[in-house]
């Protein structure tokens, strides 16, 4: 019972079998089971959740079921909520509480899904390990000596450890599919534009994108079906975007006449020799599952990490701005002055790394260095959007590793902002492009759990979604489950 | 050897809309403290700006007024700086593409010519909040009901050469944005505030080091303030000195400026695309329906009301001063053609004169273009003389009357016959035997006292033409 | 590259001690000295890329949607006095 997919417990639901209020105990006892051991939860109010899932219930009785009836879902720290806290992981944050709820929350609530809680994630979502949290590393289900990945690595861990059935997260160079890959679960990152940004705590503008984690594709596609769509409330939701059947593009069985393009920098020395092997091996699943592999090439991906590690710092210098301590937030005791509250309350209130990105962005941004760093990498950016555009001529759809290693130990990376930062090289060129991915299971390297990225032209979920549930259907990845979680909540 | 001034101008203007530049919130002015803010102009976590449609429009408009270009496609960017009335910690303006660029504007010159001042560009941005010292001890007060209300900023060349030029621009330009309609140009309020980039350098020189003079709420300090920055730059590189680049706040209480170089860094405001908004398109059919729909500007006006009205140049500025007082005028020669002279006199003169003592605007007007014009017919065909006139406008004023039955109830239809006349003026002349036998003497100028004595015997009521014109004859004797 | 850490610091009002300094300057060398790759790139004639969808800008209607929420809105401020947001004195 509790790896169900949202659609077994929908069916359950609909069938009279059980009720939400039924499903949100489990799940809570499955959290008051399991959290002390991952962290994955930084903020849960059971009354908050049950009352929720009451409702629910009664509004079935009364109106019949919505999109995402009496379905828990936990949602990252960045999205920000009404009811109870939101830090974004972040001490400069404290003490804050948003007057108003995020769009996709809107959408969730009028889906009449039950949200559950705040998962924990990188502070600001900067980090790749979720190692940067102020509430403390989150574990990987798989291995808790091990990281879950991140940003999302709270909402990833959740899933993988069947706290909830599905999650939300966020994805500015990879934040929920590399977790997402490094726990075994599926996530998909839309096409920028496809899900608005409102009331989502923004890192980098022009790349943050929402997304669903879940067991399985059809889930991902279910959620994202409700909370996607034109916000006027959002300058860069797009209003003509294409629409999608979502539901119907799970339904494929196989890839026959698909074209899917394998980069060759995608496969290249210095990654995990098993990760490899698990993305070849998938591959050839796709062969004969009827697809064509094609050999292609994108050039530019080599330079995705250093444009991005401008152009993310760059916007989060500013994005960050506005935690200043006048008007919300963390303020340091007794300021001398108005200097003094400044640098001392920033001072306080964020994390190293986040501290070291605010200032790599300033840095990229300042006087005498903005043509050498930031408008070459937003050039170098077109360049990348171009290796894809040309791509896309030739292929439907791209499949790369999702991350060229599986989870590190916690700490491994931490002296090293550099070579954490490398961790993203296969995930961070599709939110510059502002394509959607979508990373899930294919296998294991060292006993933990290798993802596989499928790469889509902008506003093709539905390609990507439907390669995603052929290769799912035709294999048992999405079905394994990290043991030590593999039973009741009650029985641990 | 001379010094030659050089002026360029930065106003900002505020945009008359009902709600801000990016969010829906009120624009009132004078409302509580912080009641007009919601999360986007507080700069909450999450928070996204969407553009109002309406500062567009007007910020183009003003672009049309002054023949500037209208760049199809502009783009907003980050200016980044930490002070606590700036929410974000970042204002949103645009700094790579305005959308307007490139205008000018005419002013007089003492010789009855025109001289051409550039404006390099118009961009549009949000204004801040207010920070409140007055009366604090060691803090401040932050008002966040100004964040956000969207603000045009009118750069121009530096091609003022004196502080007259300057503020001949200024009120130029501000006579300008109220006619459109697209700002209340109150100083007062803040709607209208200038900063004066000023150099010195002997003429025919490259520019010299400017200063930027801050903080000049009216037009009198803001020509203050840059004959005294002249003044001192000229005096720092006559004893040998050289004038730093830097901003300097007027003092309106001392008159006189203090540099505002701070202990910390110089700013860097690393403005960047902002990635929150892209860019803004614009179509030419749409620049051209605001151009279709733009009122005849002042400069049109005037010169119009000169020639079709026949209006002394001094009657057709006044009546061009705002687009009201014009559409006012017009509403009243269409319903009194037979002397648009007369109209504008009464309108500029009398009513304009009577309005502002009472401290009323034209809006509030108690006399409307009909009534007025009700009265002036009465003028016109000699019903009434000037004076009793006067004396009837200032009871309209007071009453919903009109002209006619003030006239009735209070006998005033002007005495124009012959007879009655001569009869006055006979009375008078012997009551007066001195005087009729001076004028008769060669005292010409006796004339007034035996008109003014006859209009005071008529109670004002005789017609002055036929009482100057049957004085002379009977005086002659 | 040498990176004057404290000048970005003040520019992000960040407070840096010495130590702090020490460390992240030899840091953010390293990350910049990844990041000058991009100098090798040949992006002669290349259009920077701002935004990933080549969209316009849509625009909102000037009617007032918001009403007084102060309270509400001030509910998690650090120093509030008559609905003003407090701070040191601003010196201008």
């Amino acid at each position: 019972m509790p790896f169900s997919s949202l659609s077994d417990i929908q069916n359950r639901l609909n069938n009279g079998e059980t009720t939400a209020v039924e499903i949100a105990q489990l799940y809570l006892d499955r959290i008051a089971a399991f959290n002390s051991t991952l962290n994955a939860f930084v903020h849960l109010d059971a009354n908050h959740v049950l009352a929720q899932a009451a409702a629910s219930d009664a509004y079935r009785k009364e109106h019949g079921a919505r999109a995402l009836e009496g379905l828990p879902i936990a949602v990252k720290d960045i999205f920000c909520t009404q009811d109870g806290p939101t830090r974004c992981c972040s001490n400069i944050l404290e003490g804050f509480e948003a007057p108003y709820d995020a769009h996709v929350i809107t959408k969730l609530k009028e889906a009449g899904a039950v949200l559950v809680g705040k998962t924990n994630m990188d502070e600001f979502a900067m980090g790749s390990s979720n190692e940067t949290s102020a509430f403390g590393p989150c574990r990987n289900p798989w291995d808790t000596e091990r990281i879950p990945g991140g940003s999302s690595g709270g909402s990833a861990a959740s899933v993988a450890a069947a706290l909830t059935p599905a999650a939300l997260g966020t994805d500015t160079g990879g934040s929920i599919r590399q977790p997402a890959a490094l726990t075994g679960i599926t996530g998909l990152k839309p096409t920028y534009g496809r899900v608005s940004r409102r009331g989502i705590i923004a890192f980098a503008s022009s790349l943050d994108q929402a997304g669903p984690m879940a067991g399985n594709v059809k889930d991902c596609a279910m959620i994202t079906a409700a909370i996607s769509g034109h916000d006027a409330g959002d300058a860069t939701s797009v209003s003509d975007a294409p629409a999608i059947d979502w539901l119907a593009a799970c339904e494929a069985q196989d890839m026959k006449g698909l074209k899917i393009g394998k980069p060759k920098e995608y496969f290249v020395d210095g990654m995990d020799a098993e990760v490899r092997q698990s993305v070849e091996a998938a591959l050839q699943k796709c062969e004969e599952l009827g697809a064509e592999i094609i050999d292609i090439s994108l050039p530019n991906t080599e330079h995705a990490v250093a444009a991005y590690y401008v152009i993310a710092p760059s916007e989060a210098s500013a994005n960050l701005s506005r935690y200043d301590s006048v008007r919300f937030g963390h303020r340091c005791d007794n300021p001398e002055d108005l200097l003094d509250m400044y640098t001392r309350s920033r001072d306080e209130g964020f994390g190293s790394e986040v501290k070291r990105r605010i200032l790599t962005g300033a840095f990229t941004l300042s006087s005498g260095y903005y043509d050498a760093y930031y408008l070459k990498a937003q050039k170098v950016r077109t360049l990348i959007q171009q290796d894809f555009i040309q791509a896309f001529e030739q292929v439907d759809v791209i499949a790369t590793p999702t991350s060229p290693i599986p989870a590190f130990k916690l700490g491994e990376k931490t002296d090293d902002p550099l070579t954490m930062y490398l961790s993203d090289i296969f995930t961070i060129a599709v939110n510059l492009a502002g394509l959607p991915g979508l990373s899930q299971p294919c296998g294991f390297a060292s006993n933990l759990p290798v993802g596989l990225q499928w790469i889509g032209p902008a506003w093709h979920e539905d390609t990507v979604l439907a390669a995603a549930a052929a290769y799912e259907g035709a294999t048992d990845w999405s079905n394994q489950h990290p043991a030590e979680f593999n039973m009741n909540g009650g029985e641990s | 050897m001379s010094w030659e001034t050089v002026i360029g101008l930065e106003v900002h203007c505020q945009v008359n809309t009902d709600t801000k530049a990016f969010c829906g919130c009120s624009t009132v002015f004078g409302a509580e403290p912080n009641t007009q803010t919601c999360p986007v102009c507080l700069g909450m976590p999450g928070q996204l700006p969407v553009l109002n449609t309406v500062a567009v429009d007007k910020t183009i408009l003003t672009g049309l007024a002054i023949n500037a270009h209208i760049n199809l496609e502009s783009k907003f960017d980050r200016k980044n700086y930490f002070y606590p009335d700036l929410p974000k910690g970042y204002q949103i303006t645009q700094f790579t593409v305005p959308i307007v660029e490139g205008g000018y504007i005419d002013i007089p010159t003492k010789d009855g010519g025109e001289k051409r001042l550039g404006v390099t560009r118009i961009h549009m941005e949000e204004d801040a909040g207010k920070s409140m010292h007055e009366g604090l001890d060691a803090v401040s007060h932050i008002d966040l009901n100004r964040s956000g209300v969207p603000l045009m900023e009118i750069v121009s060349e530096p091609d003022m050469r004196s502080a007259d030029e300057a503020i001949a621009y200024l009120k130029q330009l501000h006579q300008l944005i109220r006619f459109l309609g697209v700002s209340g140009g109150d100083m007062e309020k803040g709607q209208f505030r200038c900063d004066a980039n000023v150099s010195v350098r002997r003429p025919g020189e490259p520019f010299g080091t400017r200063t930027e003079m801050k903080n000049m709420n009216s037009f009198r300090f803001i020509k203050q303030a840059i004959e005294f920055e002249v003044v001192r730059q000229i005096e720092i590189i006559e004893d040998g000195g050289e004038v730093i680049q830097e901003s300097r706040l007027w003092d309106s209480v001392k008159s006189e400026s203090r540099s505002m170089r701070s202990k910390e860094e110089a700013h860097d405001y690393r403005y960047f695309p902002e990635p929150d908004l892209p860019p803004l398109r614009v179509s030419q059919q749409e620049v051209d329906a605001i151009k279709a729909g733009m009122p005849e500007l002042p400069g049109e006006l005037r010169k119009r009301f000169e020639t079709e009205y026949g209006l002394s140049s001094y009657d057709a500025d006044v009546l061009s001063q705002t687009r009201e007082i014009s559409v006012w005028y017009e509403s009243l020669v269409a319903a009194h053609p037979a002397d648009p002279k007369r109209c504008a006199n009464w309108l500029a003169n009398e009513l304009l004169g009577r309005l502002k003592e009472a401290g009323k605007d034209l809006a509030d007007s108690p006399v409307s273009a009909k009534r007025l014009a009700g009265l002036l017919d009465r003028v016109g065909d000699n019903t009434i003389n000037g004076k009793s006139a006067k004396d009837i406008l200032d009871d309209m004023m007071e009453s919903d009357d009109d002209a006619d039955a003030i006239i009735e109830a209070k006998g005033l239809k002007q005495v124009s016959d012959t007879g009655a006349i001569d009869t006055i003026i006979l009375e008078v002349m012997a009551a007066n035997p001195d005087q009729v036998a001076g004028y008769r003497g060669g005292k010409d100028k006796l004339m007034g006292f035996f008109v003014g004595q006859v209009m005071k015997a008529s109670r004002g009521k005789a017609n002055p033409g036929m009482v100057n014109q049957r004085l002379a004859e009977l005086l002659k004797g | 590259m040498d990176i004057d850490v404290k000048k970005v610091a003040m520019l992000s009002r960040i407070r840096l001690t010495d130590d702090e300094a020490a460390e992240l300057g030899p840091q953010l060398a390293n990350i910049i000295g990844y990041v000058e790759q991009l100098s090798k790139v040949d992006t002669d004639g290349i259009e920077p890329t701002a935004h990933p969808h080549d969209a316009a800008m849509p625009l909102r209607a000037n009617i007032v949607t918001n009403g007084n929420r102060r309270d509400d809105l001030q509910a998690s401020s650090p120093k509030i006095e008559s609905g003003l947001y407090v701070v040191p004195k601003v010196i201008e």
